[in-house]
């Protein structure tokens, strides 16, 4: 979380776009949440100024200067994975671009380059 | 500091008129960087000469430092009260979410006045501040239970702190302590007993704010060089077994307090090892938030329930190196299960596991010399390696059924006073000891310590390193343990984790804090810590303290130490000598 939000040189997490909590208590242990790159994706589908488009790659890119802040992609995304910055009131939204992986000491996280045909297989 | 920087903001709240607010005080960042230096100015401002710990002038402080938020392992809490237990400087150090969850909430330090009429809990999502009726949460038999129905009933899961105190707190035990976390405690000093007075029952501070670096470029390349450092070698034995791996070397030089440190090694010590744990009973490591150490190691407890086959429950429980000594071989528990069996019930009424341990250590003793009989402990009888008579004993304390469990429920000096014993009573300034009988060093520092993270000084490691191979003047330990007493100010008021002091050298400190728009020399981070440290004196010494009326158990010098039989002259010189460096 904190090395997402770093990456947009700041400390804190009002800019993270990922997501640890407990699995309803620590015991259980934790879970990661992070865009899963949809083929078709719930915030996507719900943006009434086109701000979220697909990827050719995989995954969604974000337009700032065409969001309103409405927060439906948040609401949307049945995982939790749109995050919000409540300071700039927009859409935190992963660009998989792996640098969280990279401080990840039990390396729970990835980056990996999947081909297309087996994307939410 | 940077001009933007939420840090300075103090959150004020007033529980008698049930009211917040917040002042922006930059200027006590400036002049003690936050943790312990802002938190002891605050406690002077806040907390009048000779007030009652348990009244409703003793104010709860919260303080986090520069670097929290910023940097890993900056993940400490220090609290700053004056202690139900010893009557005088409460700090406390804990972990958890809950450095990263008040600094992102959008503040420095917290201050916390007055006392609710009815069982409240606060909740705290950045800058709504929420006073909640907490009736029904009041008298719930298992702390554990508190945190699930508070967990389930706020938002900000994963950017969350939840405090809360157990049955014990609320009965005001003296040593009762903060749990967060389920696994993370305030444990020592009785911050869960200053909860209960103020009918307290539980603070939540949630928030994810950003925080300003001064440059952006340099701030990624210190904290990757800080980052690789802390994956190394300074921290990899509190990851791999954590702080349980010290059982076995401490038994082995024969400095692992044993029966009420009738002895300093176990017989049984192979059995309630850091390896032993491992191997058989591990069952998740974890850390606190941004915190790459990992160092908390849970234990699976699985239990099978009497009257059905097949039918069992299983417990998480945290064990550390000083729970095991505490509550192992303090009391002479050679088994893992009975042990974990007794470490869930103080973490049910969440009480110091460290005080609780010394203390029915020594009345177990008492009983062995019978100075109490089965009349006092309401027909309890307390036995080495009982566990079954331990826990009847921890909930007889709780609940202060007799006058001698609430007697104990206030600590060893209390209970001495009224039934004696004082030549085995483990304490040191009346504090319950921890698990080192390492030398003088430990010892002294124990005495005139000025903090209390888990123990009071790092005088186990002079002991441990120095001690062991040279002899040195009451001077020259004296030195030693002020400068390295002088420096950790400095760790705390960062807030850093101790556990992190071989990663942040003085001069990554120095780098780091310019990150934060702090601009510092390694000569003034060392003045700065020589402030810190007096100005603590200077409250101790205000509310009483005395070092030539300090009691010194006769056990300690009874029981050899790794480096030979101790001498009361030589703890009284070094104590004089230190006491002059301070003054």
């Amino acid at each position: 979380m904190f090395a997402c939000a770093r990456r947009s040189g700041q400390g804190g997490l009002s800019q993270s776009r990922i997501g640890i909590k407990s699995k309803s208590g620590i015991e259980n242990g934790f879970a990661v949440i992070v865009c899963r790159a949809c083929e078709d994706p719930s915030c996507l589908k719900v943006c009434p100024t086109d701000a979220l488009k697909l990827k050719s790659s995989g995954g969604v890119s974000f337009n700032s200067n065409k969001c309103i802040g409405c927060e439906r992609c948040v609401t949307a995304c049945p995982i939790g994975a749109v995050f919000w910055d409540g300071e700039i009131n927009k859409p935190m939204i992963c660009i998989a671009c792996g640098y969280c992986a990279s401080f990840c000491p039990c390396n729970v996280i990835a980056i990996e380059e999947v081909p297309q045909e087996v994307v939410n297989a | 500091m940077l001009e933007n920087d939420a840090l300075s903001r103090i959150l004020y709240i007033d529980l008698t008129r049930r009211r917040s607010w917040v002042e922006d005080r930059p200027e006590l960042f400036e002049s003690g960087l936050g943790g312990t230096g802002v938190g002891i100015q605050l406690l002077n401002e806040e907390c009048p000469k000779g007030a009652d710990p348990l009244g409703v002038e003793n104010p709860i402080i919260f303080a986090v430092g520069p670097l929290t938020g910023l940097f890993p392992m900056a993940s400490k809490t220090v609290a700053i009260f004056k202690s139900p237990h010893t009557g005088n400087l409460g700090e406390s150090h804990s972990g958890g979410r809950s450095a990263n969850a008040i600094r992102l909430a959008g503040y420095g330090a917290v201050v916390i006045r007055g006392a609710s009429e009815s069982p409240i809990y606060l909740a705290i999502h950045g800058d709504d501040v929420r006073f909640r009726d907490a009736s029904a949460l009041w008298g719930m038999h298992s702390c554990f239970t508190v945190g699930r129905i508070i967990r389930e009933r706020e938002p900000g899961a994963g950017i969350r702190t939840i405090m809360r105190i157990g049955r014990a707190g609320e009965r005001m035990v003296s040593y009762s302590c903060v749990t967060m976390e389920t696994y993370r405690h305030f444990g020592r000093l009785g911050l869960g007993a200053v909860f209960g007075s103020k009918k307290l029952k539980a603070i939540l501070f949630s928030g994810k704010h950003s925080v300003p670096v001064k440059n952006k470029r340099e701030y990624i390349k210190i904290y990757d060089r800080i980052f690789q450092s802390a994956i190394e070698k300074p921290t990899k034995k509190y990851r791999e077994l954590g702080t349980s791996e010290n059982i076995l070397p401490l038994n082995e030089l024969g400095g692992l307090p044993t029966r009420n440190l009738k002895q300093s090694r176990f017989e049984n010590a192979g059995n309630i090892s850091g390896e032993k744990f491992a191997q058989d009973y591990l069952g998740r490591r974890i850390a606190c938030t941004h915190c790459p150490a990992g160092c908390i190691h849970l234990a699976a407890l699985r239990q099978p329930y009497k009257d059905e086959p097949y039918f069992y429950k299983t417990s998480m429980m945290s064990y550390d190196y000083e729970p095991i000594y505490a509550l192992g071989s303090m009391l002479g528990i050679s088994e893992i299960p009975d042990l974990l069996k007794l470490l869930e019930v103080v973490e049910n009424y969440a009480i110091d596991a460290m005080s609780t341990g010394v203390i029915l250590a020594w009345a177990t003793e008492a009983m062995e010399k019978q100075l109490v009989s089965k009349k006092e402990t309401a027909g309890v009888a307390l036995n080495w390696g009982n566990y079954v008579s331990y826990i009847q004993a921890v909930e007889n304390i709780v609940e202060g059924t007799t006058d001698f469990y609430k007697a104990l429920g206030k600590g060893l000096d209390y209970a001495t006073e009224k039934y004696g014993g004082s030549d085995f009573a483990l304490t040191f300034g009346g504090n319950e000891m921890a698990g080192y009988h390492t030398g003088p060093a430990t010892h002294i520092g124990s005495l005139v310590g000025a903090r209390h993270s888990h123990l009071d000084n790092g005088g186990y490691s002079i002991d441990q390193k120095v001690l062991l191979s040279q002899t040195l003047t009451p001077e020259d330990l004296a030195g030693m343990l002020m400068k390295d007493e002088q420096s950790r100010q400095i760790l705390s008021s960062l807030v850093v984790c101790f556990f992190a002091r071989g990663v942040y050298t003085p001069q990554i400190i120095v780098e780091a804090l310019k990150m934060a728009g702090f601009e510092f020399t390694e000569d003034k981070l060392n003045q700065l810590g020589v402030k810190i440290l007096s100005e603590k004196y200077k409250f101790k010494f205000r509310e009483g303290f005395n070092p030539e009326k300090l009691r010194i158990p006769k056990r300690i010098m009874d029981t050899v130490s790794p480096v030979g039989n101790l001498d009361e002259k030589f703890i009284r010189d070094t104590i004089k000598s230190y006491m002059s460096k301070v003054l």
